[in-house]
């Protein structure tokens, strides 16, 4: 096959196909930042939920969490904790998150430790606002249970 | 060496295996620390040494990409480096601010280097693998456009050929898909889809035209065979990669918030995506076979044909396992992710490095003919024994996430908790600890094989 293929038909090849997709790619993301608004229910994005995604990255949580599926894979998932811990309800949640952040770090030898951040009433309370919020988000029905 | 001004290649290596050599100390903590989680903590969380590991990995990579183009830019283009001064600028300002930022992730809390650098003014840390302060990315940004600027007066200036317009497009890529890192909308699926245009187009777009680039210029050097036929394989290799990975970056778009279409758009040309690997693959043993010429240097070829090898076992075997949307929709975010991208990163990105390393660091440092038969011996041990410890990682970490998957997805109902599963997969992580250090010991042989002298076998005239 190879053989038949020149050097100017490869060069052609690789500059109209990466061009081609690369425009496909452009085409879809139009298309998905239209379609999103709908999915990630952004007008429920309060004060809280955004002081909750800071408190989130300027304590790398990612680094030992995934959320939706991303980030370390040393700690449980968070973007249905919401659901899982809180039993989909707010005060629940709101509740058992403070007094989960308190405890930190946890004393049971040779477990894997959360650090304590020492973190503010508001600042938890918006971290539990960006959780709820996250959990909302239309993802395609993932995880495929409630263990995350 | 064709031209003084590719020694400035040299420091760049150097400082690419130092760095190397810290990423894997902290793979070794995290290692420990999957199996005791009380391993250094509080003094160095679990969060701070991954950071280090991953941003060190991201740090290294980046010497060793700037390394091999002072070495090779010069040399295609046939004319000295434009300017080798700002060669030895933008590394030393990338040295120090590289280590500046790992010494702030291990001297202050995270939350605390956050409020020093002022990073609400406008926030970019605390994502995944773009951890660093905003002004240590601004710094980047300034490091990267200088050494672009270098190069690309070099390239303008020299004769043109393929690979050094495809090692600049690949260069070039690389830094405007980085500024996506500006971009932190409080929206977490924005963040989140914009995030994968940095990390995705990297790794599975431009990476891929640098590593290609870099292959084919080792392949021409070590085997003699003729440019036209090479450039031609490098050309299809990059089209198809590019094809395959542009969309099929919704592979990454099936569980945070874009549209269902991305299922089968995501899956479709993921899919394709190996193609691309296995063709590169085929194409450095075919040219090794039909070589002209046999040099002393033998292990660099050894390295040449290991690294499209095991870039087509990462990236394109285990990047196959769990890319279709049905598999990944159990797989996501499981130690699977993790066993993928060990193997991925080490054998396209690190090993093209090394690949480069392997050739050029003899000829820098005086060795025309490659480095003596002793150290070349050293070389090769540390070679298998990297490449086998890092499948042996890479197996343990697919067994780790195939057990996961069993016990933590795939039931319905009753299925096991995160923490728990974790503790019943403790035998794995051993496993996986043990080739890690039999990786580090490798790592060992590799340094030392830098420092074996010998009698170089001499060419009979």
């Amino acid at each position: 096959m190879s053989e038949r293929i020149t050097k100017s038909m490869a060069r052609n090849i690789y500059f109209g196909g990466s061009l081609f997709f690369f425009l496909f790619l452009i085409g879809l993301t139009v298309d998905t930042m239209i379609q999103l608004p709908e999915r990630d229910n952004r007008d429920q994005i309060t004060e809280s939920v955004a002081l909750g995604k800071e408190v989130w990255e300027h304590n790398n949580c990612i680094g030992c969490h995934s959320l939706m599926g991303e980030g370390a894979y040393y700690a449980p998932e968070l973007a249905n904790v919401f659901n899982r811990r809180g039993n989909s309800d707010e005060e629940t949640f709101k509740r058992y998150l403070g007094v989960w952040m308190s405890i930190q770090p946890l004393q049971t030898p040779g477990r894997r430790k959360m650090p304590q951040f020492n973190l503010t009433e508001e600042e938890v309370n918006g971290l539990a606002d960006f959780l709820i919020w996250t959990s909302r988000i239309d993802d395609n029905d993932w995880p495929p249970n409630i263990e995350g | 060496m064709k031209f003084e001004s590719q020694q400035v290649a040299k420091p760049y290596f150097i400082f690419a295996l130092i760095l190397f050599a810290g990423q894997i100390i902290f793979g070794l903590l995290m290692g420990m620390q999957y199996i005791n989680g009380d391993t250094l903590f509080p003094h160095i969380p679990f969060n701070v040494a991954r950071m280090v590991h991953t941003n060190l990995l991201i740090v290294w990579l980046l010497f060793g990409f700037m390394g091999a183009a002072f070495y090779l830019i010069p040399e295609e283009a046939e004319t000295e480096l434009f300017s080798p001064k700002l060669a030895m600028i933008t590394f030393w300002v990338f040295a120090a601010a590289g280590v500046a930022t790992i010494l702030g992730y291990l001297l202050v809390p995270y939350a605390e280097l956050a409020h020093l650098t002022g990073n609400a003014l406008w926030p970019t840390m605390g994502r995944e693998f773009l951890e660093q302060p905003t002004i240590t990315k601004l710094g980047i940004v300034v490091v990267v456009l200088a050494f672009i600027f270098n190069i690309g007066m070099t390239v303008l200036k020299g004769r043109k050929t393929v690979i050094n317009l495809i090692l600049v497009t690949g260069l070039i890529g690389l830094a405007v898909f980085f500024l996506f890192a500006f971009y932190n909308p409080t929206n977490l699926v924005l963040d989140k889809y914009f995030w994968w245009w940095v990390v995705h187009l990297w790794v599975e777009g431009v990476w891929e035209l640098i590593m290609g680039a870099i292959l084919a210029f080792v392949l021409i050097k070590v085997t003699g065979v003729d440019r036209e036929y090479i450039e031609k394989w490098l050309y299809l290799i990059i089209a198809l990669a590019l094809i395959s990975g542009l969309v099929g970056m919704g592979h990454h778009y099936y569980w945070i918030g874009p549209p269902a279409y991305w299922l089968w758009l995501g899956s479709f040309f993921s899919a394709l995506e190996p193609i691309p690997f296995f063709m590169m693959m085929l194409y450095a043993f075919d040219v090794v076979r039909k070589r002209r010429i046999n040099p002393n240097n033998k292990i660099a070829t050894t390295w040449a044909l290991g690294t499209a090898t095991m870039a087509f076992l990462g990236a394109g075997v285990w990047g196959f396992l769990h890319t279709l949307a049905p598999v990944n929709y159990y797989t996501h975010g499981t130690q699977i992710t993790a066993a993928h991208g060990h193997l991925a990163f080490f054998g396209a990105y690190a090993m093209i490095v090394m690949t480069i390393i392997s050739y050029a660091m003899p000829i820098l440092r005086g060795r025309e003919d490659g480095n003596p038969p002793e150290a070349q011996k050293l070389e090769r041990a540390a070679f298998w024994l990297m490449c086998i410890s890092m499948m042996g990682i890479t197996l343990a970490l697919t067994v780790a996430g195939a057990w996961q998957v069993s016990l933590q997805r795939l039931p319905e109902s009753g299925a096991m908790g995160f923490i728990d599963t974790q503790i019943q997969i403790n035998p794995v992580y051993w496993t996986r600890l043990l080739f890690g250090s039999l990786f580090a010991f490798g790592l060992v042989l590799y340094f030392a094989s830098f420092f074996v002298s010998g009698k170089t076998e001499g060419k009979t005239a």
